[in-house]
C-alpha cells in the first residue's frame, strides 16, 4: 500500500479513488499469466543500456583500428602506435595513414552515422521500421541531385559555383533526398498514418523516376563528367580525400547534431500526431525538421559514397530489437553502430578480393535484404 | 475553466456541429452524451484543435487559438477513442511520455502511481500493443492520468478530456475509471468524457451535455437531462425511467421503434 499512501500525498483526488490492491480482482487470470511470460524490462533496461554503449562504443574503437591497420600496404599496429606516440612513419607508411586510410576510415564513420541516423528519423517519421532511405526513394533522389550538379554544375553562373565549390554536389544531393521525402510523406501519410503498401510503391515509382531522369543526364554528360558518374555510382569509400570529407561534413555534421533533439518527439509521434500534439509536441515543426535532417545526411552521405543501401533499415532494426524504441537512445545508438558497420563493411570489402575491391553497396546488400524479407514475414509491415 | 462559444465544426460540405456554446469549471465532471455520430468526438476534437471549427474555446481564461502545443500539454490531457502505436513501446513507455508532457515532467515516481491508478502496477514492461483492448484503454488513461497527475497545476487547474473512456472496459473497471474521473475533478481539475452509458454519466458527471445531430438539445445535471422525450428522440426507442435514492436516475431502454414506423 505504500504506492496508494505516497499518492495520497501527491494527488488527494486521485488517490482516494485508487484500487484498493485487497478488492482488486483484476486482471483475469489468463491475462497475469500473459504477463508472467514477459521479462520485467523496466528493471533489465538500465544495464542494458550501459553494457549496450560499451559494446557499441568497442566496435567503433576496434573496427576503426583494424580499418587503420590491415590493407594491401604493410602498415601494421606497431607503425600505429609509433605514429600515435609521435615517432616518425616512413614518408610511404605516411602517405598510407594520412591520405588513404584516415580520411577514409573517418569517412566510413561519418556516412555509416549519417545513413543509420537517416533510416531512424525517417521510420520515426512515417511511423514504420522499413522506412530505409535506400528503399523508399530517398537516396536515388539524392543520387539524382547529386548528378544533376555533377553534369549541369558547370551551366551555373561562375560566382555560384566557386562560392559552392566542392559543397556544390553533397548540397544538390541534399536538395533531392529532400524533395523526394516531401513528396513521399505526401503521398504515402494521411493525416494519422502511413499507407505501408503506398510507402514502399511510392518509393519504386521514385526511384524509377529519378532513375531515369538520372539515365537521361549520362547521356548529355562529357567524357570527365561520365568517369566521375560511374566512379561515384559504384558506392564505395575508395575516393575518400580529406576534401571530400570536408564537403560532405556540414550537411552530415549538422543532421547528426540536429536528430537528438527530435526524439522526444519522434517517440510521441509513435502514437499519432494528434496524439503527439497533445503531448505538446509541435508536430509540423518536427516533421520539417525530420525530413531536413534526414535528406541532409542522405544526401552528403551519397553525394559522398554513392549508393549505400541496407544500413538505414537493419542497424535502428537491431537496435530495437536489442534496447526498445526509445528514440533518445535510438539515435545515438544507431550513429555508433552505423559507424562501425560501416568501416567493418569496408574493411571486409577491400580486403576479401584484395588487391581488387568489392563495392560496398553489394556486401551492405547481401546482409541487408534478408533482413528486410525477413522483416516482411514476420508481420513488420503493420509497424511492429 | 473551459468556455465554448458558438462552436460549428464542417467535415466535407456536411455541418456535424452547429452553434454549441457551453461552458464548464473545474471541479466538474461533463459528460458528453448522445447517439452514435450525434458528434460528440467532434466536440472534443474540436476542443483539441484537431478540427478546424468556428467559434471560441478558452481554456483557463486563454483563447486556444493562441496556444502553443507545450503550454497546452502542461493543461490538458486526452485519451482518444481510438488508439494506434507504432514500434515496441512499452506500457511504462508511453506512461512516461505523459509524464514528461505535463507540468510534473520529473516526478518519476508518478508512472508507478499512475498505472497502479488503473490497475496495472507491475506491467510497465509490457508491449503496448500485447495488451487486451480493455488494458490498452487503461493504459491511455494511465498516460493522461501522468501528464495531469496534479489536478491544480501551476497554470491553473488541468483538464483531462476523454473519448468514452469505458467503452471497452468490464463492469468494475467501468466504476473504478469513472472514480478517478470523479476524484480528479474533486481534487480541483476539470474532467469531459464523451459517454455513452447514461447510467454511469447518471452517478458520475455533474452535468450531461446531450447532442442531438449536432445541436446542443440540452444541458443540465443528469435529472434533468436524462428525461422520456428527449431519449426517445435522440435513441429512437423507449426507455423506462427510475431513481435510485443514492445515484439518482437509471434507466432501461424498453422498446425500439423502427425510423419510419
Ligand atoms: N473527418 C470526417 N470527415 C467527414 N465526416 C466526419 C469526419 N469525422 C466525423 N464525421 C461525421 O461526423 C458525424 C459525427 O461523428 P462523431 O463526432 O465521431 O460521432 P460520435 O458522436 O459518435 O462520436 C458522423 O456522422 C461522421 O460520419
Ligand atoms: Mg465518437
Amino acid at each position: 500500500m505504500t504506492a496508494l499512501s505516497s499518492s495520497r500525498a501527491t494527488a488527494p483526488g486521485q488517490a482516494s479513488s485508487a484500487p484498493e490492491r485487497g478488492t482488486d480482482t483484476h486482471p483475469s487470470l489468463g491475462e497475469r499469466a500473459k504477463g508472467i511470460s514477459r521479462l520485467p524490462l523496466s528493471l533489465a533496461r538500465p544495464a542494458r543500456h550501459l553494457s549496450l554503449n560499451l559494446a557499441l562504443t568497442a566496435l567503433v574503437v576496434a573496427a576503426s583500428v583494424l580499418s587503420l591497420t590491415m590493407g594491401a600496404a604493410g602498415l601494421g599496429l606497431g607503425d600505429l602506435l609509433h605514429a600515435a606516440t609521435g615517432a616518425g612513419l616512413s614518408p610511404r607508411d605516411e602517405v598510407v595513414l594520412y591520405d588513404i586510410r584516415l580520411p577514409r576510415l573517418a569517412m566510413g564513420l561519418i556516412v555509416g552515422a549519417a545513413l543509420a541516423v537517416s533510416g531512424v528519423l525517417l521510420q520515426g517519421l512515417f511511423r514504420n521500421p522499413l522506412a530505409d532511405p535506400g528503399i523508399v526513394g530517398v537516396s536515388a533522389g539524392a543520387g539524382f541531385g547529386a548528378v544533376v550538379a555533377l553534369v549541369l554544375g558547370g551551366l551555373l553562373p561562375l560566382g555560384l559555383a566557386q562560392a559552392l565549390g566542392s559543397w556544390l554536389v553533397p548540397l544538390a544531393a541534399g536538395l533531392g533526398g529532400w524533395a523526394t521525402t516531401l513528396l513521399l510523406y505526401r503521398v504515402a501519410t494521411t493525416g494519422q498514418r502511413t499507407d505501408i503498401a503506398i510507402m514502399l510503391l511510392a518509393g519504386i515509382a521514385l526511384s524509377a523516376l529519378t532513375g531515369a531522369a538520372t539515365g537521361v543526364l549520362t547521356y548529355l554528360a562529357d567524357d570527365r563528367q561520365l568517369r566521375d558518374l560511374t566512379f561515384w555510382s559504384m558506392g564505395s569509400l575508395a575516393g575518400a580525400t580529406w576534401t571530400k570529407l570536408a564537403a560532405a561534413l556540414p550537411l552530415m555534421g549538422a543532421a547528426l547534431i540536429l536528430a537528438p533533439r527530435l526524439a522526444r518527439g519522434l517517440n510521441a509521434l509513435a502514437l499519432g500526431e494528434a496524439q503527439a500534439n497533445h503531448l505538446g509536441i509541435d508536430v509540423q515543426h518536427l516533421k520539417r525538421l525530420a525530413i531536413l535532417s534526414a535528406a541532409a545526411a542522405t544526401g552528403a552521405a551519397v553525394a559522398a559514397s554513392g549508393g549505400i543501401g541496407f544500413i538505414g533499415l537493419v542497424v535502428p532494426h537491431l537496435l530495437r530489437q536489442a534496447q526498445g524504441p526509445d528514440h533518445r537512445r535510438l539515435i545515438p545508438h544507431a550513429a555508433l553502430l552505423g559507424a562501425g558497420l560501416l568501416v567493418l563493411a569496408d574493411l571486409v570489402s577491400r580486403t576479401i578480393v584484395a588487391p581488387a575491391e568489392l563495392p560496398i553497396g553489394i556486401l551492405t546488400a547481401l546482409f541487408g535484404a534478408p533482413v528486410f524479407l525477413w522483416m516482411l514475414m514476420n508481420g513488420k509491415l503493420r509497424g511492429r | 475553466m473551459l468556455q465554448i462559444e458558438n462552436l460549428s465544426v464542417r467535415l466535407g460540405r456536411r455541418p456535424i456541429l452547429q452553434d454549441v456554446s457551453l461552458t464548464t469549471r473545474a471541479g466538474e465532471v461533463l459528460a458528453v452524451c448522445g447517439a452514435n455520430g450525434a458528434g460528440k468526438s467532434t466536440l472534443l476534437k474540436a476542443v483539441l484543435q484537431e478540427h478546424p471549427a468556428q467559434g471560441t474555446i478558452r481554456l483557463n481564461g486563454r483563447d486556444l487559438a493562441s496556444c502553443r502545443p507545450h503550454t497546452l500539454a502542461a493543461l490538458r490531457a486526452v485519451v482518444p477513442q481510438d488508439t494506434e502505436i507504432a514500434f515496441g513501446f512499452t506500457l511504462g513507455e508511453i506512461v512516461a511520455m505523459g509524464r514528461q508532457a505535463g507540468s510534473a515532467a520529473h516526478e518519476t515516481e508518478i508512472d508507478a502511481l499512475a498505472l497502479a491508478a488503473v490497475g496495472l502496477q507491475g506491467r510497465e514492461g509490457e508491449d503496448v500493443r500485447t495488451l487486451s483492448g480493455g488494458e490498452r484503454q487503461r493504459g491511455h488513461l494511465a498516460r493522461a492520468l501522468a501528464q495531469v497527475w496534479h489536478p491544480v497545476g501551476p497554470e491553473g487547474p488541468c483538464w483531462l478530456m476523454l473519448d468514452e473512456p469505458v467503452s471497452s472496459l468490464d463492469l468494475g473497471q467501468q466504476l473504478k475509471v469513472m472514480q478517478l474521473a470523479r476524484g480528479f475533478a474533486d481534487a480541483g481539475g476539470g474532467v469531459i468524457a464523451v459517454m455513452h452509458d447514461l447510467n454511469l454519466s447518471a452517478m458520475f458527471a455533474d452535468r450531461l451535455a446531450f447532442l442531438v445531430d449536432g445541436h446542443l438539445a440540452a444541458l443540465g445535471p443528469p435529472d434533468s437531462v436524462l428525461q422520456e422525450p428527449l431519449l426517445s428522440r435522440a435513441y429512437d426507442c423507449h426507455v423506462a425511467l427510475n431513481r435510485l435514492p443514492a445515484t439518482g436516475p437509471w434507466l432501461l431502454p424498453q422498446t425500439c421503434t423502427l425510423r419510419g414506423d
